[in-house]
């Protein structure tokens, strides 16, 4: 494989109301929620269909007895918060408390930005609806990671893999290209330390949040490679590796290049294509301190006694990919894959010399390039209000208040994706994966679905007396090609299922 | 679909990057972008003084999380 590879994006969004400090985040995240709700396609409210989740299996081979976990590692208990499932094939829920919008399958880097972002515009719709509800106060969502006082909360990326990879090869290679990936996807942050007490800027928002290697966790002791073994799909077949390091991004090259890389690495590590160990001596170490080193020429400690940059990392990584793909596809390769490859070298090589011309291609520099816009202008020191309000409102999915939104707006960052495609993929689902099925149920038989999940779509037909469960088990079928013509021809969903029912 | 994204892919901007690998700035190149890039950067900060909430220290100070996964 290349960097196509079945994949998606969860985001939680941190939430506030100004003007009523102390409001319930539970209840403002169910009201973001429910305004989206009032104002669509799904009037039923279809529930979350939990039949195939499994949140404590590891994916070292045994299962967390329930007991012995935090109560908010449950995600499987429907604890009737709000949830929609949404014509693009996305889900739009509470998670913990904070309303998170998990983005369709996708098959590629370019599709993951596409969907991710329309996650952006389906929040900023969601808050100013729930804004205009008689009653309520003003909701502000950010997508960013940290309230800068000791919280954090995920953006977290899925990957389908096959089930016959080791872990134990996945742990060896992930986590260096994972502790080093930051200086390429770090989204800034002013503050140093898990409750930001620090004065300075660090190039990750995510990094100080973790604080093991390999753990089942995601809450508590958040580890570095997340052993949740969830696949969502056929477990003989396939694992879900659930990356939950990443900085939430504004930035599409960001977002490109996050999935891309991480895709291609991968790739790699299926096919057992990497030899060389980079393995770190102290990766959690090392990943709090990259972070903190936006000068980028702090050198990590390798276990074999080398000593490198991360970019150095980063680029031992391309230099396999490179490799890799030539030894694989030669001139064949697809133009994705090349694509990736060449965005990949050109900000480690721009990372080296010159890593202020990333500004608006990579969130960190982007939002470093305003704070000392700030410094020198006003004189701030890091322990400055303003500087954390920039940091702040950098992520704010308002079209008029948010800086990365002002800063797009004017052309001042990189795009992969046209606005355009983005308002489409807001409503539409890809072609190309199972949620194009799901997505297609929703917008077409909005009142007759009764549940959905990842791997299935319930169904409550009228004058039956049970529910019709359809299986998605597969990530790849379900796609326009599969089932485009059979849903266009099915105007009712009776008639859907009496053709699904057909041998 | 499985060629959708090479006949999307910005091809414009990709040259452009391609272009920036083989030639490597001098430091003079480095210097003056920089200089442009400051200029510029002080015309977004005016914008952005219009937009930033009001109150800076209570803004920020009432923004509280509860921790998500």
């Amino acid at each position: 494989m290349s960097v196509r590879r079945v994949m998606g994006i969860e985001t939680e969004y941190g939430v506030s109301a100004p003007e009523s400090p102390g409001a319930n985040p539970m209840l403002l995240s169910s009201q973001v929620v429910n305004a989206y709700a009032a104002s669509g396609t799904d009037p039923r409210r279809t529930r979350w269909d939990f039949e195939e989740e499994n949140p404590l299996r590891d994916a070292r081979g045994f299962e967390v007895a329930r007991d012995h976990v935090d109560p908010a590692a449950l995600t499987d208990e429907d604890l009737g918060l709000a949830n929609l499932i949404l014509t693009n094939g996305a889900r739009l829920y509470v998670d913990h408390a904070h309303p998170e919008y998990s983005s369709p399958e996708v098959t590629n880097p370019r599709d993951a930005v596409l969907w991710d972002k329309a996650g952006e515009v389906v929040m900023a719709r969601a808050a100013r609806l729930a804004g205009r509800v008689p009653g309520l106060s003003r909701i502000n969502l950010y997508k960013n990671n940290t309230d800068n006082k000791g919280a954090s909360y995920g953006c977290h990326e899925n990957y389908l893999m096959r089930r016959s990879t080791p872990f134990a090869s996945i742990v060896r290679h992930l986590t260096p290209f994972l502790v080093t990936r930051q200086v390429i996807t770090g989204a800034g942050r002013v503050g140093l330390g898990q409750d930001g007490r620090g004065h300075g800027f660090q190039v990750s928002s995510r990094a100080d949040f973790f604080e093991v290697e390999v753990g089942l966790e995601t809450t508590l002791k958040r580890p570095i490679i997340n052993t949740r073994d969830e696949p969502h799909a056929d477990p003989e077949r396939y694992r879900r590796l659930h990356v939950i390091l990443g900085d939430a991004n504004l930035a599409e090259v960001a977002t490109y290049l996050k999935t891309g890389m991480t895709a291609l690495v991968l790739a790699m590590i299926e096919d057992g294509f990497l030899t060389e160990d980079l393995g770190l001596e102290h990766a959690v170490a090392e990943l709090h301190q990259v972070s903190h080193d936006s000068s980028l020429r702090h050198l990590v400690t390798l276990r074999d006694g080398r000593r490198l940059r991360a970019v150095s990392v980063q680029t031992e990584y391309l230099a396999q990919a490179r490799k890799y793909v030539e030894d694989r596809y030669g001139t064949d390769a697809d133009e994705a894959t090349r694509d990736v490859l060449d965005r990949w070298e050109s900000v480690l090589t721009r990372l080296d010399a010159e890593p202020m011309s990333l500004a608006g291609e990579l969130d960190w520099v982007t939002k470093l390039e305003l704070l000392e816009g700030y410094r020198s202008r006003d004189g701030l020191g890091w322990d400055s209000p303003r500087l954390a309000l920039v940091d702040l409102q950098y992520s704010d999915v308002r079209p008029d208040k948010g800086l990365y939104q002002l800063l797009a707006a004017r052309g001042r960052t990189v795009r992969i994706v046209e606005p355009t495609e983005i308002q489409a993929a807001v409503d539409h689902p890809p072609t190309d994966t199972r949620a194009y099925f799901r997505g297609r149920c929703m917008a077409q038989y909005p009142r007759d679905v009764a549940a959905a999940s990842w791997d299935s779509v319930i169904f409550d037909l009228a004058g039956q007396d049970s529910l019709q469960r359809v299986p998605t088990l597969e990530p790849l079928r379900g796609t326009q090609e599969h089932v485009g013509a059979l849903l266009d021809r099915c105007p009712t969903a009776q008639e859907l299922l009496t053709a699904l029912s057909r041998p | 679909m499985a060629t959708k994204d090479t006949s999307d892919a910005p091809q414009g901007r990709r040259d452009q990057d391609e272009a920036e690998v083989v030639d490597q700035p001098t430091p003079t190149d480095i210097k003056e972008r920089q200089e442009k890039l400051s200029e510029d950067v002080d015309a977004i900060l005016d914008e952005i003084d219009d937009v930033l909430e009001e109150n800076a220290e209570d803004f920020v100070r009432s923004f509280v999380q509860k921790g998500g996964q």
